[in-house]
């Protein structure tokens, strides 16, 4: 990875539909080479900000580039040398997988001596290449997702972006998905944007930034963020919650966050914290366990909530409202 | 212009392709403009009778029937419009670097070639009907099936340009094919009508669409009656201000109305986001 250079560079990008600001004034920049991850509950405004990237909305105000290409300036520039896979199916089912490749290529402008070889290169690399005659209307999901990405991929570009590449597919499909998209990266040179709100699948990014309600809230390496806890994770359910609360604050001098009767704190050596706390500890404990540092707790100590309880929340809804 | 280019056959070529492997609309679009023949043909012929010397009811409606089937296969260019948003298919036309006049373009063209080839496939039933065509009528008929399907396709997309669902759109259609085509001169002629009638056919864009096609069918099959002088085609033709129209006149008409519905699709398609 080569960090001296930023492929994406964006300045307080803003997009506001009427009076909802989807995405609020966010700044950052990607490296070349590395695999960025957008990590947010549904209705952040990752989606929204890949549609600005992309291309096909404009922003409200700010501006990001694109290896050095203005996204609402020099459109054609920049849809040159992005790759999409958006999280809706964007195949013509009536067409075999062929034939969706070779429309791409063509309106790609893919020059016709190297249209046929990296045709056949990229089904093979997604392991279609018996099927590539079949219509994609008798594909499996993960089928076509795959078949996306190939298509994807097919115009050399600099970026791939990828919309929740594995959202509704099965946990093996996943991992397969998964899979490819690191051998893609080995043998195609390219940097790839995703978002996500899987955070297992966020750990395969080199970076994340997580976005909560149109704001970015933190951005680092996943184990710098997980460093930021301060240690292992405890999960601790009492009778009284508020009374347990006071005494955390009080007496071990911690911060723990309530939720849903559940008490979670950060301490730094889990597994000798927890036989002192037994001893000492005056509330009732129905419950505790303890583990090491994941992405979820990352989340929930920065926004305060869960990702995924906001899924029906009033975000949610007004992006789902939202044209595509 | 490059990318205009592309842009344009690119498209055409998709929408010919997905044609082809589409066998219901390969056939579904020929229902509706044989149904209408068959029946009115069978139900009217013989009450009807001549409405010009030589030319009975089922071949003065002929002509309009071919008319029907291109409008029918042109507004289509909508449909498959609303279709590949709603499937998804839409945004990865939009991302890719294709201007967006030429996808206009593209699916224009790519539909008149499917609208003329389903037009000239309806020439097929004109022995049976007992309407002499040969290759110098055909000829003729390809430019100028070609500049109506032009306008109506530019209606159809400039129609579907901001539709997110097939059923609003489906709607709007039936809303509009129906008028357009009871109102174009494809049953009766539209000379002989109520005043209202009379007016509101001659507004109706498709109506000179139809009389084109009319004359270049007639006009070889009313002088072989003999009668070249009398003004048996006057009779059937349509008449503005008195002066009544020629193929060369009803064509403008409809160039002019072409390039008025496509400029606006391709204003309207390309301020989406």
């Amino acid at each position: 990875m080569d960090n001296g250079t930023n492929i994406i560079e964006i300045h307080d990008l803003t997009k506001k539909f009427g009076q909802i600001t989807a995405v609020d004034s966010i700044s950052f920049n990607v490296y070349k080479g590395e695999i960025f991850g957008f990590l947010g509950p549904n209705g952040a405004g990752k989606t929204t900000t890949i549609n600005m990237l992309c291309t096909l909305l404009t922003p409200t105000s700010g501006r990001a580039t694109v290896s050095g290409y203005d996204t609402s300036k020099q459109r054609r520039q920049v849809q040159r040398i992005i790759g999409l896979v958006f999280q809706d199916p964007t195949l013509d089912d009536y067409l075999t997988a062929e034939q969706n490749l070779r429309f791409h290529a063509y309106a790609y402008g893919v020059p016709k001596n190297i249209r046929e070889e990296r045709l056949d290169q990229l089904l093979e690399l997604v392991e279609l290449s018996d099927r590539r005659k079949g219509k994609v209307s008798t594909y499996s999901g993960g089928m076509k997702r795959r078949l996306e990405i190939a298509r994807g991929l097919l115009h050399h570009p600099q970026i791939l972006f990828l919309d929740e590449p594995t959202l509704g597919l099965d946990p093996q499909t996943r991992h397969y998905v998964w899979e490819h998209i690191h051998a893609l990266r080995k043998q195609e040179d390219l940097t790839i944007f995703m978002t996500t709100h899987y955070m297992d699948e966020a750990e395969n990014c080199d970076r994340i930034a997580v976005i909560d309600q149109g704001k970015i809230i933190a951005l680092d390496t996943p184990d710098n963020l997980k460093d930021s806890l301060g240690g292992d994770v405890v999960i601790l359910e009492a009778e009284d919650s508020q009374k347990a609360m006071l005494e955390l604050e009080g007496k071990y001098n911690l911060s723990p966050q309530l939720q849903d009767q559940t008490i979670t704190f950060s301490v730094p050596h889990g597994e000798t914290f927890l036989p002192e706390l037994m001893r000492s500890f005056q509330s009732k404990i129905v419950s505790i366990s303890v583990h090491g540092p994941t992405l979820d707790d990352v989340f929930l100590k920065l926004t305060g909530h869960a990702i995924r309880d906001q899924e029906a929340d009033a975000w949610a809804q007004f992006r789902r409202m939202m044209p595509h | 212009m490059e990318t205009v280019l592309r842009a344009t056959w690119v498209i055409a070529y998709r929408d010919l392709l997905r044609f082809i492997q589409d066998r219901p609309r390969l056939f579904g679009s020929f229902a509706m403009p044989l149904l209408f023949l068959i029946i009115f043909g069978a139900g009217f012929n013989r009450i009807i009778g001549s409405l010009a010397p030589g030319v009975d009811f089922v071949q003065f409606m002929y002509p309009g029937i071919i008319a029907m089937t291109v409008l029918m296969n042109s507004l289509m260019s909508g449909l498959s419009i609303v279709w590949d948003r709603e499937f998804g298919f839409l945004r990865e036309v939009l991302v890719a670097p294709l201007s967006r006049t030429g996808i206009v373009l593209g699916k224009v063209a790519g539909n008149s070639v499917i609208a003329i080839g389903q037009g000239l496939i309806m020439l097929a039933l004109a022995p049976i009907i007992g309407v002499k065509i040969d290759f110098i009528l055909v000829l003729k008929l390809i430019p100028l099936l070609f500049v109506i399907s032009i306008s109506l396709s530019g209606l159809g997309i400039l129609m579907a340009s901001r539709m997110r669902s097939q059923q609003g759109f489906q709607v709007l259609m039936q809303i509009i094919i129906m008028p357009l085509i009871f109102l174009s001169g494809v049953f009766f002629p539209v000379n002989n009508v109520p005043v209202w009638l009379e007016v509101v056919s001659k507004f109706n864009p498709l109506t000179y669409g139809v009389d084109t096609i009319r004359q270049v069918f007639l006009n070889g099959n009313l002088s072989a009656v003999a009668d070249a002088s009398s003004d048996s085609s006057y009779a059937l033709g349509v008449t503005v201000f008195g002066h009544t129209m020629g193929i060369i006149e009803d064509t403008l008409v409809m160039a002019v109305l072409g390039i008025i519905l496509l400029s606006l699709a391709i204003w309207s398609f390309s301020r989406q986001e």
